[in-house]
Parts: C-alpha cells; sequence; structure tokens
C-alpha cells in the first residue's frame, strides 16, 4: 500500500472526507457570524449559544411533542431566530451606533447566561437525540465507511452555504442589504424599511446558526456548552476568512476542518490549537484576513 | 467621571470583601471548614459538580455534627479543569478562609497539583473525583486519601474480564492529560499481562467534540478492542459516534474504561446497552444505597448519584469521625487517625485504608441493561461479578509509595 508519512493513503482519503464534515458545521457557523457582521457590525458572540439553543429545541420538539428530525430542521430556526429578532430589537438596535466592543460584551454576556441557565436545568452530560431512520446506517466507500448522515451534513450546508452566498451577492434583495450597510440613509430614502431589514437579517444569522444545532443534534450529544466549545474556533476561521466576507468564512470553514482533521493524522496533540497558529500567520501577513479586504 | 466613581466602587467592594475574610479568619478554630472542589460547568460538572456539595452536606447532616456541637462550614468552588485555577483556589482556601480540608477534585492533572499543596501546608486531601493511580503511587502523600476508584482498578476490573473474554488486541483513545495516560498505562499493562497486544493509541486533546478521525484510525487498526481512556463528554461522544461510524457492526467492541451513570443517561440505553465497565457504587445495591439515593435525589433535581458523589459522602463522613476521634483539625494528624480507624458506611459498608493512602473497598463489574430490561429511573446496571476489597486495587507494595 502507498504511504504519505506513514500513512497509507487509503487512510489519508478518509480523513479528508471527515474533515470536510467538520468543515461544514465551521461553515455554516462562520456564515452566519459574517454575515450578522457584515451587514450589522455586530460581532455575535451569542452565535455559540444559539446554536446550541438550536440542538435543544429540536430535542424538546422530539421529546415533549414528538416532532421529528425533519419537521425540526423547519421549525427550530424559526423559533430561535424569532428570539434572536426580540434580542435584537430589545437590546442590539441601541448599539449600532457605538463601537464594536459594546456589541460583543452584550452577547458575550447574554451567551454566558443562556449557557448558564440550560446548564442548571440540564446539567452537562448531555442528552440523547435519535437520528432519523432515514439517515441511519452508512456505506462502504472502499477506503472508508461513510455513515449517511455525514454525507448529509456535507451536502446540505454546501446547499445552504451557497443559497446565502447567492442571495446576498447576487440578488436584488441582496443588492439592498449591502447597500443599507454603505449608507443607510441614502437607502431609507429610498422608501426601503432598513432597521426592518436588518432586524430580519439579524434573525436569519441567527436561524442559520440554530439549523447547524439542529444538524448536530444526533452526532454530538445534546449539552448547554457544546456551542461554547465550537465557537472560539469558528470565530478563528472568521478572522482567518476576512470580517464579514461571505464567500471567505465558506472557504476557510472547509478548508480549516480539513486541515484539522490532517493534523489529527499527523499530530492528534495538537488538533485544537493548529487553527490558532494558522491564524496568528494569517493576521501578521494578511491582516484583514485571506477574503478580507482592506479598509 | 464615570470611570472615578467605578473606581470608588471598585475599591468600596474590595475593602467589603477584606473585612468579611477576617471576620471568618477569627472563628475559623472553632470550626471545621471543608472545601468541595470540583468541575461545576464543563464536561465532568454532572459526575462531581453540585452533586458533590449535595453529599458532602448529608454527610454532615448525618454524622450529626450539629447534635454533637461540632460547628461544619462547606465550600465550593470551580477549578475548570486547569491546574493553575484549581491551585489558586487551595492556596486561598487554606491560607485565607482557613479551610481543613479539601474533597472530590476530578480532573487528575488538577488533583496532583492539589496533592502537592496540601503535603506542604500539611492540610488533608480527600479526593474522590479525579482517577490517577500516581496519587496512591509515585505522588502519594502523608496528606491524601484516595477514596472511591483509580485507573488501575478500573483497568484491572474491566479490562481483565475483557481479556480474559478474548478482547486480546486493542486500540487506545485516549484523553491527552494525566488521567488519560494513567489509565491507558495501567489499562496497557493489564492487556499485555494477559497476553494481549495493543495495536496502536491516539490521544485526543480533553473536551473535542469530534472523534470521527480517531475513530477511522482505531477502525484502520483492526484491533478487537477500541479501549476508551477517557471520561465524562469524551466518553459519551466517543461512544455515540462510533455506533454512527459502524465501529460495533465491524466486529470491534467498545470498552469504556471509566463510565459514570450520569454518562448512561446521557447516552440513553439504546446506545449504551451491552458496555461493560467498572463502578466502586452504583445506587441500587441493597436497600440502604436506595434510600440515601432516594434523599440525594430529592435536592439534586432527579439526577442519581455517580460513585464520585457517594464516595464524596463517604470521605466526608469517616473525615468527621476521625475529627472527632482525634479532637484535633491538623490534616496529618486527622489522615493518620482516619487510617488507623476501620470505614464503615451506608453507600460502601466496611472498608480500611492503606498507609499509602488507598481506600479499599469492593468494586463492580457492571453491564449496561437493554432498554426492555429496565424498569424505572435510572434502572441501568446488571451487576456481573464483585471484585473482592483486597483484590480490586494495586497491592501496596507494586505502587512504589514510600510512605
Amino acid at each position: 500500500m502507498t504511504e504519505i508519512f506513514g500513512v497509507p493513503t487509503q487512510a489519508l482519503f478518509g480523513q479528508l472526507l471527515i474533515g470536510l464534515i467538520n468543515g461544514s458545521f465551521y461553515a455554516l457557523l462562520s456564515l452566519g457570524l459574517a454575515v450578522i457582521f457584515g451587514l450589522l457590525n455586530i460581532i455575535n458572540f451569542t452565535h455559540g449559544a444559539q446554536y446550541m439553543m438550536g440542538a435543544f429545541v429540536a430535542y424538546l420538539l422530539a421529546s415533549k411533542a414528538g416532532v421529528g428530525y425533519w419537521w425540526a430542521l423547519a421549525v427550530v430556526p424559526v423559533v430561535v431566530g424569532a428570539t434572536g429578532i426580540v434580542i435584537e430589537r430589545l437590546m442590539l438596535a441601541k448599539l449600532y451606533k457605538l463601537d464594536h466592543l459594546y456589541g460583543l460584551l452584550l452577547t458575550f454576556g447574554l451567551a454566558l447566561i443562556i449557557q448558564g441557565l440550560f446548564r442548571n436545568e440540564y446539567g452537562t452530560s448531555g442528552l440523547p437525540y435519535a437520528m432519523p431512520s432515514e439517515l441511519s446506517g452508512g456505506r462502504n466507500l472502499g477506503f472508508m465507511f461513510l455513515p449517511n448522515y455525514r454525507a448529509w451534513v456535507i451536502v446540505a450546508s454546501l446547499a445552504i452555504c451557497i443559497g446565502t452566498w447567492f442571495v446576498i451577492e447576487r440578488t436584488k434583495l441582496g443588492s439592498y442589504l449591502r447597500a443599507a450597510t454603505e449608507n443607510p440613509a441614502l437607502v431609507q430614502a429610498f422608501g426601503i424599511n432598513v432597521p426592518r431589514m436588518i432586524t430580519l437579517t439579524y434573525g436569519f444569522g441567527v436561524a442559520l446558526a440554530a439549523l447547524a444545532g439542529v444538524m448536530a443534534a444526533p452526532i454530538y450529544q445534546v449539552s448547554p456548552q457544546m456551542g461554547a466549545d465550537l465557537i472560539i474556533v469558528v470565530f478563528a476561521v472568521v478572522v482567518i476568512g476576512g470580517m464579514g466576507s461571505i464567500l471567505g468564512s465558506i472557504l476557510t470553514g472547509f478548508g480549516l476542518g480539513v486541515i484539522e482533521g490532517l493534523t489529527k493524522v499527523f499530530y492528534p496533540e495538537a488538533s485544537n490549537t493548529v487553527i490558532f497558529v494558522i491564524m496568528a500567520i494569517v493576521l501578521m501577513i494578511k491582516p484583514a484576513g485571506l477574503f478580507g479586504a482592506q479598509k | 467621571m464615570k470611570l472615578k466613581q467605578t473606581i470608588i466602587a471598585a475599591s468600596l467592594a474590595a475593602a467589603a470583601a477584606t473585612t468579611a475574610g477576617t471576620a471568618q479568619a477569627q472563628v475559623s478554630d472553632g470550626v471545621i471548614k471543608i472545601g468541595v472542589m470540583n468541575d461545576m460547568s464543563s464536561l465532568y460538572a454532572d459526575i462531581a459538580g453540585p452533586g458533590s456539595v449535595i453529599a458532602a452536606r448529608m454527610a454532615i447532616e448525618d454524622f450529626g455534627a450539629a447534635k454533637k456541637g461540632m460547628k461544619v462550614e462547606v465550600l465550593s468552588a470551580d477549578h475548570q479543569n486547569k491546574p493553575d485555577v484549581g491551585s489558586q483556589i487551595a492556596n486561598q482556601w487554606y491560607d485565607v478562609d482557613k479551610v481543613d480540608a479539601i474533597f472530590d477534585v476530578p480532573t487528575s492533572s488538577v488533583a496532583l497539583a492539589v496533592n502537592e499543596i496540601t503535603k506542604k501546608k500539611g492540610k488533608a486531601f480527600l479526593v474522590s473525583g479525579a482517577a490517577t493511580s500516581d496519587l496512591t503511587g509515585k505522588a502519594c502523600s502523608p496528606n491524601t486519601i484516595h477514596w472511591t476508584y483509580d485507573t488501575w482498578m478500573l483497568a484491572n476490573g474491566t479490562g481483565s474480564a475483557i481479556v480474559k473474554t478474548g478482547g486480546d488486541s486493542w486500540f487506545f483513545l485516549t484523553a491527552d492529560y494525566a488521567f488519560g495516560h494513567a489509565l491507558e498505562r495501567d489499562t496497557e499493562a493489564v492487556v499485555l499481562k494477559g497476553n494481549g497486544k495493543v495495536l496502536g493509541k491516539v490521544r485526543h486533546p480533553l473536551n473535542a467534540q469530534d472523534f470521527s478521525s480517531f475513530l477511522l484510525q482505531a477502525q484502520a487498526s483492526k484491533a478487537k478492542i477500541v479501549g476508551l481512556a477517557n471520561a465524562g463528554g469524551d466518553t459519551t461522544n466517543s461512544i455515540k459516534q462510533a455506533a454512527e461510524f459502524g465501529i460495533v457492526k465491524g466486529g470491534q467492541s467498545l470498552a469504556g474504561m471509566l463510565v459514570f451513570i450520569s454518562d448512561i443517561h446521557g447516552l440513553g440505553l439504546n446506545t449504551a446497552q451491552g458496555l461493560i465497565f467498572t463502578e466502586t457504587f452504583y445506587w441500587d445495591l441493597n436497600d440502604q444505597t436506595r434510600d440515601w439515593t432516594k434523599r440525594f435525589v430529592a435536592q439534586s433535581k432527579g439526577k442519581y448519584p455517580t460513585m464520585v458523589q457517594a464516595g464524596v459522602y463517604s470521605s466526608v463522613m469517616h473525615y468527621l469521625k476521625a475529627v472527632e476521634a482525634a479532637k484535633t483539625d491538623d490534616g496529618t494528624k486527622v489522615i493518620n487517625q482516619m487510617k488507623a480507624m476501620p470505614t464503615d458506611d451506608v453507600l460502601f459498608g466496611k472498608g480500611s485504608i492503606r498507609k499509602d493512602g488507598r481506600k479499599i473497598h469492593p468494586a463492580y463489574l457492571v453491564e449496561v441493561k437493554k432498554p426492555a430490561e429496565s424498569k424505572g429511573p435510572y434502572d441501568y446496571y446488571k451487576v456481573r461479578a464483585t471484585i473482592p476489597a483486597d483484590q480490586a486495587f494495586r497491592p501496596e507494595k507494586d505502587g512504589g509509595c514510600n510512605l
């Protein structure tokens, strides 16, 4: 068997694929962050908690109301997105004129409160969420066993990422959004309700996080700190990709998933730091991130 | 202006905190202060966490401290699984808050740090949550007793049971810190002793979310047994994802080296059924444990006790008995007294403490029930074998402790 640095190439293909799967979670989450930062200029630290809420709402729907995975995919983003809209209206809307730091502090505080409430109620060992029966099992690809559910995660997240990118960069609605970020007063003068658009955008970003949470529920334990662990990595992804760059966050999400996956083979001990090492290097060479515009 | 106000407020608060500190220090001599330090908020919080504090309070009540005229106070803190945070709390407790003994302390790296500090200051350290067998081996101390379980006991109980039934080739998924390394080392020794072999190992960071990459490596190794030398959320996520990647269907078996009842509850019986592992306490052992558990559950929002929490109860109880008998709360003297007296409580029954600080009691090899076999809440285990106290733990002479 051919080998690369002592690792059989077949095993390497498997690891690349695994990296892509993890990358799709990074991409989905960093996409939401990038949308919110790009259009609202808010660094949304609550994102991890909202991802966790997505998983929990899916769990509660299943255990209390018997609502299954497929319905959860549709219902949960709406429910959690609505809580995001409330947060935006009541709190974030008052901060737009202030420095980024205020938004960051507010959302960080909110994240701690939300996680604390869930921890108090549900503990930390996590709760089980059953895999939808249509997607259980898997297939042997020759070089690895690919669970059907993981394949679905890649496909779904790619579709969502591309769809979001398309809406924002290639449609009329997206052009309104982008224009409203550049010059809200002018866009408002054309008769477009800018505050409502901003509110809905935040709601959409939060809904993306919740959707990622539902997709994560069957593979990870549904637990209050599931988002806290992930959010730091996702922030690194966003910084590397360039704050606010939609395409940048998608490509970096997938790319870093792959790099992290390879680290797990060659030097697993470093697998939770490799992304931050890359972040430091990127920031030294291109302070605005790989795809960010220099301001 | 605003800044000035903040500074004034902060200094007032600091001043208030200092006075509170001295007030406590003055009465400290008349009070036995015990500190329960563990993970209150992260992956080990359901294993120890607030439940350990409940257990400590129950022990004080059952001991009858108030009736005997003994004043016992409980402090608790979150060490966040970080040795530096744990050391800082231990120093603060011993020096400022006049704490006499520290209990629980899961996360071996933190426990080893607190072990050193306690020895230096001549206090008492009763470990329930941490696993590393080094606490009664090369890191043993005249001020420490290791109460509930350890890595050698887990390796010996679970490992040899599996090797005996034909599981002779292993691949380890190991949490990359003191605990994982100790558990892997002790299990490997058992495997090799039973003429088995270890085909490979991979060390993952603590609190990793995704194990698929590591599981794929385990799968590629073709080892019969995938040994999980990790704990808490790491173990549950490994087990859940192993099912997803068809590890068990592909003919390999999982060996959870350290599994708690809270993990099984989190996984659900569907995923966890058939797992075999070793515990030193199960709530459904006898009438006494069931009665105690009923009282515990009433205070813990329905969560059943883990062996770590049971160990905190048992160790606090024995500690208070020793303080009463020795008529002092001097750390070294109380520990010596604890070793001199036989132990006896409703959860672990009769037992003893060895010179090296190892508390001795039976261990139970348990198997997780199938969903259909479970009759009520937390009815999760079948006890397959009882390992007698004198065989459950590492023989004193093999530990390398020079006490």
